[in-house]
């Protein structure tokens, strides 16, 4: 049997991001639940978020998103051989989300598949890209992380719903080619628990998300720093010449209490959720697309991303800012 | 060798210091956590993790909610290190 000739390394070619129109305060919530601005913000550090129009589907967020991308990578249609959708909040089971949305960008024919780990998938996928360039059998991948949790969430249940939130984001990877080049996508470091899974779920079809807050903070704030610190270590890049620190956007007291620890004081730490919200897989690339627009991270940088949520799952992996 | 309950007293202002920025000296034992140390149900988890660390005693989540003084998590402290 004869294997394929892969790439040297990965890397990451361009970002992208959408973000539904509606923005909803934590007044508007405060209107129609018992909760408040102050208490919103202490909580759980958001002041704001988006949620899709009705009509507005979690593929048309990730056509939105990876066409930006797809368009900022100087690649055309035809140079993408792979899509992957990390999503956790499909329309439907079946079809997936990913074949819809490369033939709507004009992809012609790539492998496509979604890619469930909650709010770990970016970082899953963005792995999984990675391995299958450098393995050959993918030449250059769109990724995407998109969701619509706005459909998933008790709108009474003042617990959940002034956590989640809808958005998509992507980016391009593609193979390192010169000689010069150094691989932009460090070893992942993954695992999960399923013991734990019962924290952050939706039980059944007919039911609404539900996390246990305690336990999920206590677990977010004890056992991710040394996760974050071992990707460091597999990339041989050490914490304190971060350019950045991406972490999900759960919460921005486990986002402040994951970077105190890490020690990379100089790290400039997305927080992306204060306007944001949580947006599950999607908040790591609309974070980095951000911070990217507005000049806070550029060519060459070092930073750091760590996924992780349901199921319980995590993953976290250097990269280098195209 | 057990604690003493100003061993504990003592640990727990420097927990509560570092979690939740309230000094020290503020937190004696007649103290409540929600009203008068504005120490919400979050923070209580960091003092949970942070009095295992110094204490070597796991606080778990369910009894979180019975713990609405200082004086309640000496004595929970002292009979879990009793009881080890």
């Amino acid at each position: 049997m004869r294997l394929t000739e892969g790439a040297r390394g990965a890397r990451i070619l361009s970002f992208g991001k959408y973000q539904p129109a509606r923005v909803v305060t934590n007044d508007d919530l405060a209107a129609t639940i018992d909760t408040s601005d102050e208490w919103i913000r202490s909580r759980v550090g958001i002041a704001s978020r988006r949620i899709a129009a009705p009509d507005e589907t979690v593929a048309d967020m990730a056509v939105a998103a990876g066409g930006k991308a797809l368009a900022g990578s100087g690649l055309s249609a035809a140079d993408i051989d792979l899509v992957v959708v990390a999503t956790c909040t499909p329309e439907v089971p079946i079809p997936n989300t990913a074949a819809t949305v490369a033939t709507r960008l004009g992809i012609v024919a790539p492998g496509a598949y979604d890619l469930n780990a909650a709010c770990a998938g970016f970082c899953y996928a963005l792995a999984t890209a990675s391995d299958a360039v450098r393995a050959g059998t993918a030449r250059n991948v769109l990724v995407i992380g998109a969701e619509k949790l706005s459909q998933w969430v008790d709108w009474t249940d003042r617990s959940t719903c002034i956590i989640f939130a809808d958005g998509a984001g992507a980016a391009v990877v593609g193979p390192v080619t010169g000689a010069g080049e150094s691989p932009g996508i460090g070893p992942v470091v993954w695992g999960s628990d399923g013991g734990m899974a019962d924290k952050i779920c939706i039980a059944d079809r007919n039911s609404f998300i539900v996390q246990e807050g305690q336990a999920v903070f206590r677990w977010a704030t004890t056992a991710l720093h040394p996760v974050a610190k071992q990707a460091c270590a597999r990339a041989g890049v050490d914490p304190a010449s971060l350019a950045a620190f991406v972490p999900h956007q759960a919460n921005l007291r486990i986002i402040e209490s994951i970077a105190r620890k890490l020690g990379a004081p100089q790290a400039r730490v997305a927080d992306d959720i204060v306007h944001s919200g949580n947006t599950s897989s999607a908040s790591i690339p609309m974070a980095l697309s951000a911070m990217i627009e507005r000049g806070e991270i550029g060519s060459g940088d070092a930073v750091l991303l760590l996924g992780f949520g349901a199921g319980i799952s995590y993953a976290a992996q250097v990269i280098t800012i195209p | 060798m057990a604690m003493t309950e100003e061993e504990i007293l003592t640990g727990l202002g420097e927990i509560i210091d570092e979690v939740a920025g309230v000094p020290a000296d503020e937190v004696s034992p007649d103290k409540s956590f929600v009203d008068d140390l504005d120490i919400d149900s979050l923070s209580m988890v960091e003092i949970a993790v942070a009095a295992q660390d110094k204490f070597g005693v796991e606080i778990p989540d369910d009894e979180l909610k019975n713990l609405k003084t200082v004086q309640d998590v000496i004595d929970y402290v002292r009979r879990a290190d009793v009881s080890a």
